[in-house]
């Protein structure tokens, strides 16, 4: 294409555009090396220098994110070893309880049981002394009943307390001897009450 | 001096040009308002300076406009670089990472990445600049559309590769360029003068050749394009001017094509020279 533009060209005078003219190449070369300086002593370190800064940031915050991180697994490692530590105390407080509640009962089942024995001890006591007075009272008032019927009955009276209680305990001899095929205690009992007898026909 | 203005030359030029260029409007030519584009266009009169080795035109104006358009935006966009960055601090960042990321470190790694980057960005957005003027309305050419930039670029390129081998280990770098591995020594006769050639001469040359033409070319569509739809709207008859629509059309589809050219060929020509770099460090091919 240049050659046909050399060869239309010939006609007249003219210039081949590719022999260089002095100014041209000294004006490039003078803007090249203004540029080349340029970008070399200003504008290429402050970028270089601002990419630095930006690299450092950038890796800061990359390690201050990794700290947070390594931070927070940290906690979450104390929590969890927390969490199960109360767990564990948890399960000891409700084994102990547990054992606490088992011995509770079975000392309230002990206890249960000897106060049972003992109240049932006390009734016996206190049944056994009542048929006692009963017993006692009964025969008072036999006595009397006896006396009163008999010095009805002879028409004597009986109030001489010597006699009227000889007398009684000749009749209650005589009770007893019929009696004493049934019962050899109830024979000695009444021997052993003579004396609130004696102290009751008073 | 290499270029002169003369009336009548020009006139020659613009009709043998558009005869190149323009086949199908040559019934159209000579005086009737048709602007052809020409290779005079990238060599136009001396502002500053006339016939001294400092002299200045419109191309190399453009030059300094885009170069300190380049700075300030540069200036301002890493004047208070943060850690968080604000929208603007963002775009400067995307920029400048994308050489220092896909072509930089990429290429050559971290540790000699940073090395050549001030080379290679400074590459990057230079030709990145200077490309797009040619679709920058009041600007309309390439900065890099003149054989001078390309060739200062592609000779930097040249040096840094070169500079980058032997400061690694001259011996590895010639042994690896010249007499590569693997291949029965008889072969040598063949492929060291080949790769000798490849290497040391055909390198800088493409590098150069590909950016200009990319840029010259592109020029030249832009111009053929737009003067022709002049043409058609105001100096063609009746319905050739119906053709006016499409050379808009094309033009402006070229516009677009032509951001994307400047762009690609940036990468291309910093991607080179990394590549170029990458093969002078590697210890074997």
């Amino acid at each position: 294409m240049l050659n046909a533009v050399i060869a239309a060209s010939t006609e007249g005078e003219t210039v081949n555009p590719l022999i260089p003219q002095p100014y041209d190449i000294i004006w490039s070369a003078v803007v090249f090396l203004v540029i080349v300086v340029f970008f070399w002593l200003k504008i290429l370190p402050k970028m270089q220098e601002m990419l630095d800064k930006r690299a450092e940031a950038i890796e800061g915050n990359i390690a201050k994110a990794d700290e947070a991180q390594a931070k927070a697994e940290a906690a979450l490692a104390e929590y969890t070893a927390q969490l199960a530590g109360a767990r564990a105390e948890a399960g000891e407080i409700r084994d102990a309880a547990r054992a606490d509640a088992t011995k509770i009962v079975s000392k309230a089942k002990e206890d249960a049981t000897s106060e049972q024995a003992r109240i049932a001890a006390a009734a016996q006591a206190q049944i056994e002394a009542e048929r006692q007075s009963a017993l006692v009272s009964l025969r008072t008032e036999v006595g009397t009943l006896a006396i009163d019927l008999a010095s009805s009955v002879v028409g004597e009276s009986l109030s001489d307390d010597k006699k009227a209680a000889k007398l009684v305990d000749s009749f209650l001899a005589d009770l007893d001897a019929a009696d004493k095929g049934a019962k050899k205690p109830a024979a000695k009992k009444p021997v052993a009450k003579k004396p609130a007898v004696k102290k009751a026909a008073k | 001096m290499w270029v002169d203005h003369t009336s009548t030359q020009e006139r020659t030029l613009l009709a043998s040009a558009a005869t190149w260029l323009l086949p199908f409007t040559s019934s159209g030519e000579g005086d009737s308002g048709f602007h052809a584009p020409s290779i005079n266009e990238f060599f136009p009169e001396a502002i500053f300076f006339a016939d001294t080795i400092f002299e200045v035109n419109r191309i190399v104006l453009i030059r300094f406009v885009m170069l300190a358009l380049l700075l300030v935006f540069f200036w301002l966009g890493t004047r208070r670089m943060k850690i968080v960055p604000t929208r603007g601090q963002s775009i400067v960042e995307m920029a400048l990472d994308f050489v220092r990321v896909n072509v930089a470190e990429d290429l050559l790694g971290k540790k000699d990445g940073r090395r050549f980057l001030p080379i290679l960005t400074a590459m990057f957005f230079l030709i990145l600049v200077y490309n797009i003027t040619g679709i920058i309305p009041f600007l309309n050419i390439a900065a890099s559309s003149t054989v001078g930039l390309p060739l200062t670029l592609a000779i930097v390129s040249y040096v840094t590769f070169i500079y980058a081998g032997i400061k690694k280990s001259p011996k590895n770098f010639f042994k690896n360029s010249l007499f590569p591995a693997g291949v029965p020594w008889p072969v040598y006769i063949i492929v060291t003068p080949i790769e000798l050639i490849s290497t040391f001469v055909i390198r800088p040359v493409t590098l150069t050749l590909r950016l200009l033409m990319n840029m010259v070319v592109g020029h030249l569509l832009l111009v053929l394009f737009f003067s022709a739809t002049q043409f058609f709207f105001f100096n063609a008859d009746g319905f050739l001017k119906l053709f006016g629509v499409g050379s808009l059309a094309f033009g402006f589809v070229f516009s677009i094509f032509e951001i994307l050219v400047a762009v690609l060929q940036a990468y291309v020509f910093t991607l080179l020279t990394a590549v170029y770099i990458q093969l002078a460090l590697a210890e074997e091919h």
